[in-house]
């Protein structure tokens, strides 16, 4: 099963994208990479692919797809078992770091995404906002890393990805909306982990340029913004 | 050492009846809290400080929040009569299905409940959509688990139990047998499981309950 070619259908910009193929690189998977520029269309495998969100990323293992992040995650650390493993091994540190994870995409990311897409009072609730949770996050590092590198301890793990994957655009929503995220007094652990998670093998390659993400928010917020006034 | 295990819960939660569920279909003895939502407990605050909600399960001290990962937590530690497949492509398939559950079909179905009007026709499209995907996945199997009760079918047990309440409310067939004929008799075949029905909330609390939890929304449109 883990000899069976593996394509994953993906966008530079996306965070969700990363988290898939972090984990295949920490698997030491080969894979195909299909680009997909969703803001201009999808294509006809990503509409088969992932009939019921149309949303990418998408991994297709011998042919079969698996759609949402943080279950690609998953399902590759269970494949591939041999290489290292992202979950942890205890129960209850594996439902710890899964209900961070839960935690960062249902309440943390919409927020950090507000203080982009949205404007004045809104955009200031939302820094805030986006500011406590990292410090829940902080709060949270500390108990997990127990005094090492990352949320894995002296590896990343699935939480060090879940998190990690949004870096590039914290980094480029702190200079657009002139707000400060991981800080190095609020939140002093997150900002040392940060600069480590970067520079991890697994990830460098796949973290966008910090650059050519900037340019890509501006046209995200001007489309976005742009069809809200339309409305 | 003896193991210590309590669920936080109320009594007629679907999320928190997911939980007892999965206890019970692992045949592990626990002691039940039950919380009142307007008032909450200071362990509960204590137990689950991000979102303040049950149901919470403590194992030996540690608590586990977030239903569903409650169900993966009681599976991997309790290893008799596994609820997630072990092949690692289906248990993928049914991790997505409880989200799309979650995220999707439950909203979905809920605004059908509180809305009326034309706000109500326009519901029932989109509720309709996304209950096809479940009928889909059911094609060939007793349970969404197969031959017997497992994860999904926990995931999706809230439907078996509140689906023909909230229809006897508004009057109006959510999950109709002609249109989703495997959903229907799924519905059927859980709520008749002995482990499920001994646990199944009085029906009649239960419409009580809904229909104070609509009356809000009655009142917004009047």
């Amino acid at each position: 099963m883990a000899t069976e070619k593996v394509k994953v259908l993906g966008f530079w910009p996306s965070p969700f994208v990363m988290r898939a193929r972090i984990a295949l690189n920490m698997k030491s998977v080969e894979y195909e990479f299909q680009e997909e520029n969703v803001m201009v269309s999808k294509s006809d495998l990503l509409l088969k692919s992932n009939p019921v969100y149309k949303k990418i990323p998408v991994l297709i293992h011998a042919d079969r797809p698996v759609c949402e992040s943080l279950i690609i995650v998953q399902y590759v650390d269970e494949v591939w078992a041999s290489g290292p493993a992202i979950l942890p091994s205890d129960p209850y540190d594996r439902a710890t770091a899964r209900f961070w994870a839960t935690y960062i995409d249902d309440k943390w990311f919409p927020r950090l995404f507000a203080i982009l897409l949205s404007e004045g009072e809104e955009a200031k609730k939302a820094a805030e906002e986006s500011g406590e949770g990292l410090v829940l996050l902080e709060e949270a590092f500390t108990k997990c890393s127990k005094g090492q590198k990352f949320f894995g301890g002296e590896r990343i793990s699935y939480l060090d990805i879940a998190l990690g994957c949004f870096l590039a655009w914290t980094r480029v929503i702190e200079k657009m909306g002139n707000v400060s995220l991981i800080d190095e007094t609020k939140t002093p652990n997150l900002f040392k982990w940060a600069h480590h998670f970067c520079a991890d093998d697994a990830v460098k390659d796949v973290m966008p340029d910090t650059d050519k993400l900037y340019h890509f928010s501006k046209f995200l917020v001007s489309k976005v913004k742009g069809s809200a006034a339309q409305k | 050492m003896a193991e210590e295990l309590k669920l936080f819960r109320t009594w007629s939660s679907p999320y928190s009846l997911r939980v007892v569920h999965a206890l019970k279909i692992k045949g592990l003895e626990y002691e039940t809290i039950l919380e009142d939502l307007q008032n909450k407990s200071a362990a509960v605050l204590e137990y689950n400080p991000t979102y303040k909600k049950v149901p919470v399960l403590v194992h030996n001290g540690k608590p586990i929040c977030e239903s569903l990962l409650i169900l993966e937590y009681i599976d991997e530690t309790w290893k008799q009569r596994p609820l997630l497949p072990q092949d690692p492509y289906q248990k993928a398939m049914a991790r997505f299905w409880a989200k799309f559950g979650d995220d999707k079909v439950l909203p979905s179905i809920w605004t059908v409940f509180i809305s009326q009007g034309k706000e109500q026709e326009e519901a029932i499209a989109p509720a309709a959509g996304n209950l096809k995907f479940l009928e889909e996945q059911l094609k060939g199997k007793k349970f969404f688990g197969g031959e017997t009760i497992g994860y999904l079918d926990l995931a999706f047990g809230w439907m078996a139990n509140l689906i023909s309440i909230l229809e006897e409310i508004v009057d109006l067939k959510l999950v109709d047998p002609e249109i989703f004929p495997l959903l229907s008799t799924w519905m059927n075949t859980f709520s008749d499981d002995p482990v499920i029905k001994e646990c199944w909330p009085p029906r009649d609390k239960m419409v009580e309950k809904f229909k104070a939890m609509r009356e809000p929304y009655l009142q917004r449109t009047a």
